[in-house]
Parts: C-alpha cells; structure tokens; sequence
C-alpha cells in the first residue's frame, strides 16, 4: 500500500512538473515573439527594483488594507512552500513529517508558525472574496472583468481558502492520532493554532482519523500540484513574472517616449541628402519596417512579458482620468487585450507551426481607436502599476500605427499637424507674431 | 526693460546666462502670454542675462508626436536642434513641462544636449540664492491656495518639490488635494488632447479636476504650466465659480509679490 502511494505520487509530480514546463516554455516563446528590446543596462538599479517591488510590495503599500492583506497571503505563500518541500519528500520517500526528527522541538514551533500563516491567508483570502463580491470594490468589478477574469479571480481565491483549510485540518488529525499513539504518526509537541481544535476529533476512531488526515495531505498536495499547472493559464501567473517584470522595469523618466530610430533615419537623410546610404547595388529592396505597432509582434517583448506579468487588479485603471470620466479607454483591458491576443496567436503557432495569418490584429480587433483616442499620456498607469507594467507605451505605439500607416486621426490632430508644418505651432497663428508679447513688454518700457 | 534675442547675444559676442524656451502656449495664447510676461519680468528685474530664440522657434513636437506622428515631431526636433546647437545654448529654462519634458528627455538621442530646467525650479533656485527677494507679507501670505501637480513635471520627471518650495517662500497656506503629487489628476489636456474634443463620457477630466480643487476651500489654484491653467481655468467658469477661485501658474504669484 505505501509503495503504491509512493509510485502514484512521483508519477502524479512527475507529470505535473512536465505539463508546467511545457506551458511556461510556450510562454517564453510567445514572449519573445516580440520585438528585441535590450535591457540589460544598469543591473545595480534592476535588482534594485526587483527587491523593492517584486519581493518588498513597495508600491503595494500606497493602498494600506490591501496590500497588508497581500502581503500576508504572499508571506504565506513563500514561507508555507518550506512545508510543502517536507510534504514532497514525505511523498517520494514513504516516509511521514520527515523533518519532525531532526528539527525536534524547533518543529511543532516551525509548523505553529506556519500555521498562523495559514490562518492569516485564509482570513485575507475571505476577505477578498468579500472585496470583489459582496462590498464591490469599483476596480474589481469594472465591465472588462465580466466572464473569464472575474471567475478567474475567485478560483484562485476559494483554491487557496480549501488548501489552507485542508492543511489544518490535516495536522488537527495528526495531533489527534499523535496523542493516541497511532503507528507512523511521529510524536512533536502541539501546534499552536491546530491544537486547539483536537476536540473537534475526539470521538472519531483511529481507521477515521488516518482517512481524514490521508485525505487532507492528498488533497492538499493535489490541489498544490494542480494550482501550479493553472498558474501559467491564469492572471495568477504575477506571482512568478512579477520578478523578472520589475527587473525588466523603465529605468528612464516616465515622461520619456521611446525614439523611433528609423524615422528618425528618414528625416535625417531627407534633410541631409549627403548622409543617406547608397542605394544597394544588387537591387534588392530594404526591409519595410512597421511604423509603430499594429499587431502583438510589433510589440517589444518587454510589452508582451507586462501583459503575462498583469493580474488584473486594475490599479492602472482606477487612476486613469479617461476612465474616470466615463471614457472608454481602461489601462487594464488594454493589458489583458494584449494578453488574449498573444495567447491566441500562440494557439495559431501550436496548430501551424509557423503564424498563419488570421485577418486580426491586436488594433481594431481587440482594442478601438477610440480607446486609444483617449488617452491623456498623464502616465498615472505606469506609476499605479505595482510591478512596473507600462500600458501607456503600447497605446502610444498603437496610435503611431493609426497616425502613420493608416492616416487614422481625428480633423482636429490633422488640422494641429498642419499648424506644426506649416506655422511651426499647434494653432494657426503666424510664425512672425511668436515675440509679439517681447515687443509688447520692450513697449511698456 | 528690453527683451533680447539669441541673435543680438550672438551679434554682440556675448552669451547670456540661460535661454528662455517660451513655447507655443506660452508665445500665442493669451492667457499663457501673461505667465511668460510675468516670468520675463522676473528675471529681468533680478538681473538674469536670458535670451528667447524669437522668431526663430518654433514647436518642439510634442503634441505631434504624443498623437502617434513620428514623422512631423522628427521633422520640428531636428529644425530645433540645428537652431539650438548652432547657438551652442547650454542652458533651457522653460515654462512649459510638455517642452520641458521633450527637450530633457527626448532631443538627448537626437543629438541635441543641454541642461533643461522648469520654471518652477529655476525660480525655487533664485529664491534660495537670494536673487529673487520677495515683499515681507507679499500679496500671497496667509492665502488658501491649492497646487495641482502637472503629470509631466511630477510623474514624468520626479518634480513635486520645488513649486512648493516657492509656494512656501510666498508663506501661503497650501491645502493638498486628494490626489496630489505622484497620484495626482491630469488636466485633461496632455498626449495631444488639447487639440480635439474628448471622447464620449460622463463628465470631461478638467471639470473633474477643477471640482477637486475648488472642494478644497481654496481661493487660488497654482498651477506650473500653460494647458493646466487654461484647463482649470475653463474647469472653474464652469462651476461659476470664476469670482471667488482663481488660476494662477505660479511665476504669476511670484511675479506679483516681488520686493520693491
């Protein structure tokens, strides 16, 4: 019978962390379907950022209640991984709370801890449910959250609620079955939190017990084992890309707009003819490159690894001023646009082994001009955002694409354009009278 | 008091100490006409040698390129570029944040290098050396005022500090708003908005923002750049409240409380 348990358990692991991999690999490439971007540049301030906002919650910490309730399912989360490490070895080796021996009493404290842990994350985790269910909090329950993501945000959820209540109730077993002597039932000292609750066990037999605590260890490393392999599906997969994300983060001011080097190339050599590059002599013709981004690959891959590393909380969201006012335009959708675009391209992959074209585009197809339209670029999403995520960079790229390849702009922006031409200012005032207010001043003197 | 261009430096074989970049706003709207005449006057009267380009600027490209147009803002930047460095400028003071921003941050991989200083900062600056010397009991002291941060002053480049250095200095009584400094609301006019109507709404950003402000109980709202000012200056005749709230960029206030 344990042997039986121990085989099914290292296939269960076995195929668990096979899957995993597979699905975070197609992740990586689909991230790197983007454009090449080096970030590689001052790595002292990119490990910086990586410890302030992925592991210190940083910028969490600008809405207090929250982000002390994050913080302790993300304490708890890292910190219980220790145990699952025991429950893995138990697992593979037959073996039952194999670190109880050479611990000895710094163990019962170890598990107490780590169920005050337990405690804090499924309170917090009620508490969540409670904010996007029961008090609706606006951000969690805006209209780009209807279907998928809102289910999404409650599965995680009501998973961590049953992991944690099964790990105490496992160990409450445990105790009971401790205290009665029962064979393979290693003897620690009592657990802080669960030890209180033995009582509740005290008429169940021995043969009851051992189900009850068998039950919950199996559950418990099941719903672990099945929680890893829904990451990669889920919003929840911030957890991982949170790190690299805020590693990767904009180091330059955020009111800084990315060069467009080749255009910048064209007007160089337009205005200095003597510098532009002899034609190719073998005819070939030079590569047409997109001007600004219609699609996921003319992202940077550096967009595409925010849109995987987004979990939706809609910070982004609720500081925008367009969305504010009622605009169509929500940071977040743009976001998650991204994602579900990248994702089905990534389908496309799979199934062709190459991209087949499928007639859609990340514009007009997931995101509208006039969301794009309506963006103030006050940069308040890149600065909400708690683990560095820029939707502002993919809006300006898409609105180069409407301006420059499909001459998409309101009459206003064209009539501005025309000023900036021709009267080298946004109205169409002439260029003579930029000093008037000089004269005027010199006049009154 | 005579105004002079970087043309005359140059003719004259001098090199004033900073080049005062005025910006469209600043040089055509008139509203704006009287914060770049107030800033103007300041550093005349404390005897800073500044220059303005005159005719010979012209848009850096901001609104253009923050609409999606690469093209039109590569066009103005290199045209700006050649001006600047054929005048071997060095230093930018400008009361704008949008030409502030792009000329900082944006003409750098074009080729076009300088120190490039806001306003509010340059007159923070002369205030703590001592140039600019204000009233004792200046026409602001005591006063409830308001500051609304710009988004490309405060979140784009850092700047919260300073205009509230020289609000400090001018003694009022600053009432925060709720969102201020790095979660601070936009005017509504920023990435080229100024130049279209909004989309579809409830309600437009400017008249959010200026709701915001006039719910403080202030009677003065400072602003640090030209599109704010009009902006919460439209937000405020909306609520009718043009009477008792009133907009100023703060070179307007400091111009104001001068010493004698």
């Amino acid at each position: 019978m344990q042997l039986i348990q121990q085989i099914a358990f290292i296939i269960l692991a076995g195929v668990s962390i096979f899957l995993f991999a597979k699905k975070v690999g197609e992740i990586r490439r689909n991230i790197l379907l983007g454009r090449d971007e080096d970030l590689n540049d001052n790595p002292g301030q990119r490990w910086k950022n990586m410890t302030l906002l992925a592991l210190g919650q940083q910028k969490m910490f600008k809405k207090p209640l929250p982000a002390f309730l994050h913080l302790a399912v993300y304490a708890g989360f890292i910190i219980i991984n220790i145990e699952i490490l025991e429950i893995l070895l138990d697992g593979v080796l037959g073996h039952h709370r194999l670190f109880a021996a050479p611990l000895g009493s710094l163990y019962a404290v170890l598990i107490g801890f780590f169920e005050i842990l337990a405690v804090l994350v499924l309170v917090s985790c009620l508490i969540f449910l409670g904010r996007r269910n029961i008090t609706k909090v606006r951000r969690l329950n805006l209209k780009e959250l209807n279907g998928w993501p809102r289910n999404d945000a409650n599965i995680i959820l009501i998973t961590e609620v049953i992991l944690m209540s099964l790990f105490l109730t496992m160990n409450t077993a445990d105790l009971v079955l401790q205290s009665r002597g029962a064979e393979h039932y290693t003897i620690t000292s009592q657990f802080w939190i669960t030890s209180n609750f033995t009582g509740m066990f005290e008429n169940l037999s021995n043969e009851t017990l051992i189900g009850i605590e068998r039950t919950g260890w199996w559950l418990h490393i099941i719903g672990v084992l099945i929680f890893m392999n829904y990451l990669p599906y889920s919003k929840h997969f911030h957890i991982i890309l949170a790190f690299p994300n805020a590693y990767y983060m904009r180091l330059k001011p955020q009111g800084e707009m990315k060069n467009m080097k080749e255009i910048q190339n064209e007007v160089l050599y337009m205005m200095q003819p003597e510098l532009a590059p002899a034609a190719p002599t073998d005819g070939s013709q030079p590569v047409q490159q997109r001007f600004g981004a219609k699609d996921i690959m003319d992202l940077s891959w550096k967009n595409l690894l925010d849109a995987y590393s987004c979990t939706e909380c809609g910070r982004c969201t609720a500081a925008c001023p367009a969305n504010l006012t009622g605009k169509a335009l929500s940071p977040r959708k743009i976001m998650m646009d991204t994602r579900d675009r990248l994702e089905e391209v990534g389908e496309n992959i799979n199934k062709n082994k190459t991209f087949q074209d499928d007639g859609k585009s990340l514009v007009h197809d997931y995101i509208t001009v006039e969301e794009l339209r309506a963006c103030t670029t006050c940069q308040a999403c890149v600065e909400a955002c708690p683990v560095g995520i820029e939707p502002l960079d993919i809006i300006q790229q898409l609105r180069r694409y409407l301006v420059m390849e499909e001459s998409n702009s309101p009459q206003e922006w064209n009539l501005m354009f025309g000023n900036v031409e021709n009267n080298m200012a946004p109205w169409k005032f002439s260029p003579d009278e930029r000093d008037k207010w000089a004269e005027e001043l010199n006049a009154q003197a | 008091m005579h105004i002079k261009s970087m043309a005359e430096y140059m003719a004259n074989g001098e090199t004033p100490e900073v080049l005062f970049w005025v910006g469209c706003a600043g040089s055509f709207d008139q509203r704006a006409q009287r914060i770049t005449k107030a800033f103007a006057q300041i550093l005349d009267k404390v005897g800073v040698k500044f220059a303005i380009l005159g005719k010979e600027e012209m848009c850096t490209g901001d609104p253009a390129r923050r609409a999606g147009n690469e093209f039109l803002f590569q066009m103005m930047a290199y045209n700006n570029i050649q001006t600047l460095n054929g005048y071997e400028v060095k230093k930018i003071v400008t009361a704008c944040p949008h030409c502030f921003n792009i000329i900082k941050n944006e003409y750098p991989p074009l080729g076009g290098n300088y120190e490039v200083i806001h306003h509010t900062t340059f007159l923070q600056q002369l205030i703590n050396d001592g140039r600019v010397k204000l009233k004792g009991g200046g026409e602001f002291k005591g006063k409830k005022i308001t500051y609304h941060d710009s988004c490309y002053l405060g979140r784009g480049n850092g700047i919260y500090e300073a205009p509230r250095e020289v609000l400090a200095a001018l003694d009022v009584e600053l009432i925060e708003m709720k969102r201020c400094r790095t979660n601070g609301l936009c005017c509504g006019a920023g990435g080229a908005q100024m130049f279209k109507e909004e989309e579809a709404g409830n309600t437009r950003v400017n008249f959010d923002r200026s709701s915001e402000a006039i719910e403080t109980g202030a009677n003065i709202i400072a602003a640090n750049c030209p599109f704010c000012t009009t902006m919460l200056t439209d937000g405020v005749k909306n609520k009718e409240k043009e009477d008792s709230v009133a907009v100023l960029d703060i070179a307007e206030m400091v111009a104001r409380s001068l010493a004698d």
